[in-house]
């Protein structure tokens, strides 16, 4: 039998939950709810008039082949955080893992990275890989390659991918280690005795166990480069050398604010709502649920 | 198959010495028990014979190989895990496959052993079912033919069936008996339950806080126990124990009723009588007053005090018995069955 308690309808449940309510209703819904109507207009340079046309801001995006081109270069840039920075700290919490003496040191050490702010990463990095001040440009000029990554939108890509990818490993470390060490321990002394060295254990036995921590992290990492790493590519590249490395966030900043095309903007900022939204939806419904082996 | 021989072994965490110079000749075939209580350090003597844990001195042979650096793949030895440690993300086909999968075996030779332990074990219709759908029972016997398949030189088992009801403990414990016998293949078992140890061992490794007590069969322990401890642990209910004084071959109680015994000794010794070989005898030594009855149906235990101290005495009968709580009841024992310690060495006195 389980005892329930019935407290008095009162006031005071409404009351305790109102601070949090306030806060969302203004910080979150109000601005989105904005943005929605936001979208729905067109708006002059300067502000004199506007027009509502229902959905011909979307019209005109689906039609924009600059904006379809920065939607596949967020899905790759995506792509390309998630498996580096995932990849990196499930490599880091396999020999973390491993360590018997000083584990709390190199833990503590390894976490670091996540509390630096995403614009200061990016700056570390632009001071790193500055083509004329930078340590890194200095050491590929030695072996003869030519890097500036001002000019060079490949080179542009690749250097907010790492940035981006190398602040999230801390994040994804941390996930892992937990993952592989609540695996028990018998586990793997017994796939030890039958014959498996540590490289075969970790493919055949903790890589499979810790899927379900996998999955969580996969999605929180695609949300994370699709919506998180602005800072970072602000401080970095301002989405150059020719949009080359413009996402999908880097563009509602940039028609808004500076193209001043509001409108657009809002409309842009709708759809990656949007996508926030199924993507919260999906980890949800499996992550809450356990992948099951 | 091999023997197993532990020469001067030593394990040590730190300054802490949890294990102190272990020797012992496994026969090849024989099934030994390491039983102790909690602590005792018998886990980790069986994981360095595994190789699970280091070895800190001495030396560990399988047959004639010194395993001291040897990998516990490259040991040729199998083991079956307190928890079972079957891998949850496998069926119990690919469990058991696991080994020979890595060891290279050909898939014909794969599945051919993989039956042939299914059947032995009686879990052949659940081959293709995952471990979280098994009872506890299954899972310890899907651990088991993990085990076997791999046809190893020794089995170690660390406690396995702690983790079942008192009923199918039973049951198992018999299977791995028959089982051993059958496949005739050099075992270590660890379990803290001196019934089970008793039950499957040839012989038992009785192990306190790190030192061994003694080594032998079940019955050269019952029979002559070469410690207080060996003494107080195999045997329920436990053995009593009557601190007495001696001057050759007589005894003196704490109540002053003096008795004789085979044994000679001189001061302080503990006097040892199990509660089984205590039988109701007029001109016996051992006055008890009854405090407790309790009736098993086969026995009859009586806990009690012995007349004139304060020293907790247990005599089992056999039956049902008509004794009342608060009688005072004389027993006696017969001397062959009288075991004498050192007070302080705690050491066996004679033979």
């Amino acid at each position: 039998m389980l005892k329930r308690v019935h407290f008095p309808a009162s006031y005071l449940p409404y009351l305790l939950v109102a601070p949090q309510v306030i806060i969302t209703v203004i910080f979150f819904i109000w601005p989105a709810s904005q943005a929605v109507y936001q979208s729905f207009l067109i708006e002059d340079a300067f502000g004199l008039s506007t027009e509502f046309v229902w959905f011909e801001n979307f019209e005109y995006l689906w039609g924009d082949s600059h904006y379809r081109s920065a939607f596949g270069r967020t899905l790759f840039f995506s792509a390309a955080v998630a498996f580096l920075s995932m990849s990196f700290a499930l490599i880091l919490a396999g020999f973390a893992d491993r360590i018997v003496r000083g584990a709390t040191a190199y833990r503590t050490l390894l976490i670091w990275p996540y509390a630096v702010a995403p614009v200061l990463a990016g700056a570390l990095f632009l001071f790193m890989f500055n083509p004329t001040i930078g340590i890194f440009p200095y050491v590929l000029d030695m072996i003869g390659y030519d890097w500036n990554h001002y000019l060079n939108g490949s080179q542009a890509m690749f250097l907010v991918i790492l940035a981006a990818a190398w602040k999230q490993v801390a994040y994804n470390f941390l996930f892992y280690l937990a993952a592989m060490q609540s695996i028990p321990k018998s586990i793997t002394e017994a796939a030890a005795i039958d014959g498996a060295g540590p490289i075969r254990r970790f493919a055949t036995i903790i890589f499979p166990l810790i899927s379900p921590t996998t999955f969580f992290l996969l999605v929180i990492n695609a949300t994370y480069a699709f919506f998180e790493t602005f800072g970072i590519i602000h401080a970095v590249t301002q989405g150059g050398p020719a949009n080359s490395t413009t996402t999908l966030v880097y563009k509602v900043f940039n028609d808004g604010f500076v193209g001043l095309d509001l409108g657009g903007s809002a409309a842009q900022s709708v759809i990656l709502m949007i996508l926030v939204i199924g993507m919260t939806v999906i980890q949800f419904r499996f992550i809450e649920k356990r992948v099951q082996y | 198959m091999a023997g197993i021989k532990l020469d001067t072994l030593t394990k040590s965490y730190g300054d802490t010495e949890v294990l102190h110079h272990i020797d012992a000749a496994i026969n090849d075939g024989e099934f030994v028990v390491i039983v102790g209580p909690s602590g005792c350090g018998k886990s980790t003597l069986l994981r360095m014979v595994a190789g699970l844990e280091s070895v800190t001195s001495g030396d560990v042979y399988i047959g004639d190989k010194r395993v001291n650096d040897l990998e516990p793949a490259d040991r040729d030895i199998a083991m079956v895990f307190q928890n079972y440690a079957l891998y949850p993300h496998m069926s119990v086909r690919q469990n058991m496959a696991y080994g020979l999968k890595i060891r290279k075996l050909p898939k014909d030779e794969i599945d051919r052993r993989v039956r042939e332990a299914a059947d032995i074990l009686e879990i052949g219709q659940y081959l293709d079912r995952k471990p979280r759908q098994l009872s506890g029972g299954q899972r310890q016997r899907v651990a088991m033919g993990r085990a076997i398949v791999r046809d190893p030189q020794v089995f170690l088992f660390d406690e396995p069936l702690s983790n079942l009801d008192a009923k199918l403990r039973v049951q198992m414990r018999l299977e791995i008996r028959k089982l051993q016998k059958r496949l005739g293949v050099t075992s270590i078992f660890v379990t803290h339950d001196q019934v089970e140890a008793m039950t499957l061992g040839d012989r038992l490794m009785v192990l306190n806080a790190g030192y061994v007590e003694q080594f032998g069969t079940p019955i050269e322990l019952y029979e002559r126990p070469a410690s207080v401890f060996v003494a107080g642990f195999i045997g329920s209910p436990a053995m009593n124990f009557i601190p007495c004084n001696a001057s050759g071959t007589s005894l003196t109680m704490p109540n002053g009723i003096g008795l004789d015994t085979r044994q000679t000794a001189t001061g302080k010794v503990l006097l040892g009588v199990r509660p089984e070989h205590l039988t109701p005898d007029a001109t016996g030594h051992f006055k008890m007053t009854i405090e407790m009855l309790e009736h098993l149906g086969g026995v009859t235990l009586l806990h009690g005090i012995l007349d004139g101290t304060d020293i907790q005495i247990v005599a089992s009968l056999e039956g049902i018995t008509q004794h009342q709580i608060g009688e005072v009841l004389t027993l006696s024992a017969p001397t062959e069955k009288l075991h004498l310690f050192d007070e302080a060495t705690e050491k066996r006195i004679g033979d």
